[in-house]
């Protein structure tokens, strides 16, 4: 596993999102309490915590596929509200990559990647093919290109959602559980392409619990628990330092393994 | 080592295999053979030779309703009338088939808004006519609602040149006037179609390598309703219309849709939409969230997830039994002898078979005509589903 | 190592009033955009339209008792259900028991039975519904046949054909049920089997049925049945009907019965067949319980339509529901209240079909659960 080495330390830019006293309700169920996060342009976050604690509902937020009640999102300038063109434009600067993949299984892999440059940033086929290709190399499965997605492993799958989000070139990427459902051999190679995107520099938010991709890649490690941040440090305080009980009681039951 | 023993014969399972089979066949084999020469004995002693000799004989009753086929009182014989009847038959399914389509298209996809009324509203519409008998609804529009409140033929109400009455809905006619003219408008036709196609071609290309959209669809409409409007006009008009003229009891002339076929395909499209709404409701649902959620996430507008991601993968879920509902439809078509009008089993199974007595013959050809349908939709179905097969490994 | 706190969770707090609550349900549901908001305009546009018309002139107004049509003559704006009570003994129960007023405890004490024994087997908590269960598909059909055919014990025999209304309606539809089912499990397992011949059989016999409208064969069934037997062979016209809708209800639940089999793993009957278990005993102990209670939704759906489809015996003169309905309608006493005597029909038919449909809705999200446990 590549998880030996720390990476470069991030260079940090201005502030990308700005999440400010964002509160969300399911129906009476208060889900996320009152957080306020401020993520700069390069930073590497990695988000953990127990299942329910609200992670996933909180990137989920960043890019509207989830609505907060109270508070604030502002992505790359623009505010976060029912405005559809508010949500397009960040949509359009924000990827995401999903636990179970979700590719478009009635679009060979070329497809998959190219539908969106066409037909939201009005991409001429021959262009957006090339950057396909391009972005299909970088995830190395240049040669998949024009199979379906039923044809191809779990983590073949995944490099391609990936690749699918590069290719809106987007400021921010978002990954919500990438390796969750992956068979253990697999997640090595989704693991190193994202440690590759971290090293060109992107700024990433990544729900996982994979620790030895926190503690290579992250510049800082969020612990949610019951909605709220309970702890955010650096990777090695994080780890070494746990300031709360709850944080060491999490940490003691992942760290087994 | 030793040989093989022997397995007595009544425990191999593949000798007993053969019996059991051959015991089946004889018994089916009998069975329909003592069932066909009883049935052939029966009818001999009352006087019918089965045979299909009657086809040739002149029919002696009329036929009013008969589009495409020209039938004549007094000369069409009962092969004829036969033919008439898949006509007809054909006709209302064919109507049925594409008006149910729509509205059930339309009523699924409401029953899937998010504006609690109109999806609740759907629902209603749904359960409503899903659960009552098809026979019922046909009699309830054509005796309660469409007969008593439309006026006689002396009264109708007029639009135009169309009339609206007890009987049915008289139109005009187009008919051809100057030969050469509307050869000459067809062949325009011919050619503006063509343009149209090369015209959607070119912007295909043009929108892959520079990314801008052309509406084709809506220039292709205008072009062809506008176009061909004033194509006409060019060809020297050469329709005339043939317009229902009142005579002493009815209309003479022009088209005329009869109330029974109006009230059936009514009956059929309000029934068969329901069921199709319920397949493309179950359609639309089983293209599961992660899709349009990734969709959206990419950045797609509503519009165009609708259109690229989920309407592609729920028309194979929604087609099967949507093809399934047309079979259907046409199957229930037969129902048409219970308001008169003049289908296979109307005419054939009951007018003819009440005539000729052939029983054998003329409920062996209706139920060929049928299974002959069934047969066809089976194969298009099949061939649907390997279309749209998903690769998968 | 450095202190370590102790973390004090943020107590909950409620939604914004803006958020939950009737008002934010509204806007939300009904005027969640422009479209929307356009939608459900219209619906109340067209509901206080249509509806509270409706209703006055259907309940409100209408007129439910009397003798005749001159209470409804003397009051036009609202429906006309008078010929209900009128005629409520023909149309539940036919012309013979109707003018055979002393013999009416015959199908009345029919019809409280068979809702005596059905209603406690929809509930999922009633004891003893193995004992209901036999009773209801073995017991009560001798009780009706001794009961509404009658013939011994004094009571008078009324054949088949005396038999209207919905208690016709009730007869083909349950023995339509009740002998469809057996049949459509014999072709089910007929059309899974190994051997050519009967599988091809099985298969020619549910495409045959399948193909073809129920309409053809009935009149097959009333025309040619008595063809098909040598002659002085009797079938009445009622049992004609009945063979007829079974037999081609028989094909649907097949293949709904079919469905159910090839949803079950290969591994249970293999895991049969290593405990020693030879066909029968496989089938009838592990796979058909297990098939059959993944498919009864499909089953039961094959029985509505099978209670719809039994209105068209009304186009081979059998005097059921539907044809009480059109005789009413058309009689010189109720001429012109076609309307209501469709719709009283029409919803009669709806609650039955529409209770089986809600049952079976019921119980197929009741089977989901379960087996997600």
């Amino acid at each position: 596993m590549t998880t030996d080495t720390q990476m470069a330390p991030a260079e940090l830019g201005e502030s990308i999102i700005t999440i400010d006293g964002l509160n969300k309700w399911y129906g009476q169920f208060h889900v996320l309490k009152d957080i306020d996060l401020d993520v700069k342009r390069g930073e590497r976050i990695v988000i953990c915590g127990p299942s329910g604690s609200g992670k996933s509902t909180l990137i989920r937020c960043i890019n509207r596929l989830e609505t907060h009640q109270e508070g604030s999102i502002v992505v790359d300038g623009i505010e976060l509200t029912d405005d559809t063109k508010h949500i397009n434009d960040i949509r359009r600067e924000v990827g995401m990559v999903f636990q179970h993949f979700n590719l478009f299984p009635h679009l060979t892999v070329l497809e998959n990647c190219t539908l969106a440059p066409i037909w939201v940033r009005k991409t001429p086929k021959r262009e957006a093919e090339e950057l396909a290709m391009q972005y299909l190399e970088r995830v190395k499965i240049p040669e998949q290109a024009n199979k379906y997605p039923g044809q191809l492993s779990g983590g073949q799958q995944q490099r391609v959602a990936i690749a699918r989000s590069l290719c809106m070139n987007p400021r921010v990427m978002l990954f919500d559980e990438p390796t969750s459902a992956l068979d253990p051999e697999m997640i090595a190679e989704v693991l190193d392409v994202m440690v590759g995107l971290a090293e060109d520099g992107m700024t990433m938010l990544c729900v996982t619990h994979e620790m030895g991709f926190a503690r290579k890649v992250a510049n800082r490690v969020i612990f949610m628990d019951g909605g709220q941040i309970v702890e955010q440090n650096e990777p090695e305080e994080f780890f070494n330092n746990p300031q709360n009980d709850r944080t060491q009681l999490f940490l003691s039951q992942i760290l087994q393994h | 080592m030793t040989d093989r023993t022997r397995i007595p014969l009544h425990r191999d399972p593949k000798f007993r295999a053969l019996v059991i089979q051959i015991l089946a066949l004889a018994f089916v084999v009998y069975g329909f053979y003592s069932l066909f020469q009883t049935t052939v004995d029966n009818l001999v002693a009352r006087g019918i030779q089965t045979g299909t000799s009657f086809f040739d004989e002149v029919a002696p009753f009329q036929i009013g309703f008969s589009p495409f086929f020209d039938y004549k009182l007094g000369e069409s014989t009962y092969i004829d009338v036969f033919f008439v009847g898949i006509q007809n038959t054909i006709l209302v399914a064919v109507l049925g088939i594409v008006a149910a389509t729509i509205l059930g298209f339309f009523i699924g996809v409401v029953r899937l808004s998010p504006n609690w009324l109109i999806s609740r509203g759907a629902l209603a519409y749904i359960e409503i006519f899903r659960n009552v008998p098809l026979l019922l609804q046909i009699m309830f529009w054509n005796f309660a609602i469409f007969l008593p409140s439309l006026p006689a033929p002396k009264n109708s109400i007029e639009m135009g040149a169309f009339y609206l009455n007890a009987r049915g809905f008289h139109t005009p006619l187009p008919v051809i006037d100057d030969s050469t003219g509307f050869a000459l408008w067809m062949a325009m036709l011919a050619v503006l179609c063509v343009g149209l196609i090369v015209f959607a071609r070119r912007a295909k290309v043009r929108f892959q390598e520079t990314g801008q959209q052309l509406p084709v669809v809506w220039i292709s409409l205008g072009a062809i309703i506008g176009g061909g409007y004033i194509l006409y006009l060019i060809a020297g008009s050469p329709l005339i219309f043939d317009e229902p003229v009142l005579g002493r009891f009815n209309f003479k002339g022009g088209g005329q849709l009869p109330l029974p076929l109006f009230s059936l395909w009514f009956a059929l499209t309000l029934y068969t939409a329901a069921f199709i709404a319920e397949n493309v409701r179950a359609g639309i649902q089983s293209v599961s969230h992660g899709q349009t959620e990734a969709s959206h996430a990419l950045g797609l507008s509503r519009k165009d997830t609708v259109r690229l991601v989920t309407i592609p993968q729920a028309l194979r879920v929604i087609i099967p039994p949507t093809i399934s509902q047309y079979l259907n439809l046409t199957k229930n078509s037969s129902l048409a002898v219970a308001v008169g009008y003049e289908e296979l089993v109307a005419v054939w199974a009951g007018i003819t078979l009440n005539q000729t007595g052939q029983a054998l013959v003329i409920i062996g050809m209706t139920v060929a005509v049928y299974e002959c349908l069934s047969l066809f939709t089976s194969f298009v179905l099949n061939w649907y589903n390997k279309r749209i097969q998903l690769t998968e490994r | 190592m450095a202190d370590v706190k102790t973390f004090v969770p943020a107590p909950d707090r409620a939604p914004p009033s803006s958020a939950v609550g009737p008002i934010a349900w509204i806007r939300d549901n009904l005027f969640g955009s422009i479209g929307s908001s356009i939608a459900t305009l219209v619906f109340f546009y067209l509901f206080f339209s249509y509806v509270p018309p409706f209703v006055e002139w259907a309940l409100i107004n209408a007129n439910w008792t009397g003798s005749d049509r001159s209470v409804c003559e003397a009051n036009a704006a609202g429906a006309c259900w008078t010929f209900i009570n009128v005629r409520l003994e023909q149309i539940l129960f036919g012309l013979y028991f109707a003018s055979n007023p002393d013999e009416l405890w015959r199908p009345t004490l029919i019809f409280i039975l068979f809702f005596a024994l059905l209603l406690p087997l929809l509930f999922e908590k009633t004891p003893g519904k193995k004992w209901l269960t036999i009773a209801l598909l073995g017991v009560f059909p001798v009780v009706f046949y001794f009961v509404v055919y009658g013939g011994y014990f004094g009571i008078s025999q009324s054949n088949t054909t005396q038999w209207g209304g919905f208690l016709l309606t009730f007869a083909l539809a349950f023995v339509g049920i009740l002998l469809a089912l057996p049949i459509g499990i014999l072709l089910a397992l007929g059309r899974r089997s190994e051997l050519p011949v009967i599988r091809s059989i099985c298969v020619i016999y549910i495409e045959f049925w399948r193909g073809t409208p129920l309409i053809t064969i009935l009149f097959m069934a009333s025309v040619m049945l008595p063809l098909f037997f040598p002659a002085g062979v009797e079938f009445d016209k009622v049992v004609r009907a009945m063979i007829g809708i079974t037999l081609f209800q028989s094909a649907y639940t097949a293949e709904a019965v079919r469905g159910g089999l090839a949803a079950i793993p290969k591994g249970q009957s293999e895991a049969a067949m290593a405990l020693g278990l030879g066909y029968w005993r496989r089938t009838v102990f592990i796979t058909l319980p297990q098939a059959l209670k993944i498919s009864i939704p499909s089953i039961v759906n094959t029985f509505i339509a099978l209670f719809k489809d039994t209105s068209l015996v009304s186009i081979i003169g059998l005097l059921d529901l539907l044809n009480m309905a059109q005789t009413t309608a058309r009689s010189m006493e109720w001429k012109g209240y076609d309307i209501e005597a469709f719709l009283f029909a029409g919803f009669v038919y709806w609650a039955f079909c529409y209770g089986m449909s809600r049952y079976s809705q019921n119980l197929e999200r009741k089977l989901d659960t379960n087996r997600r446990n």
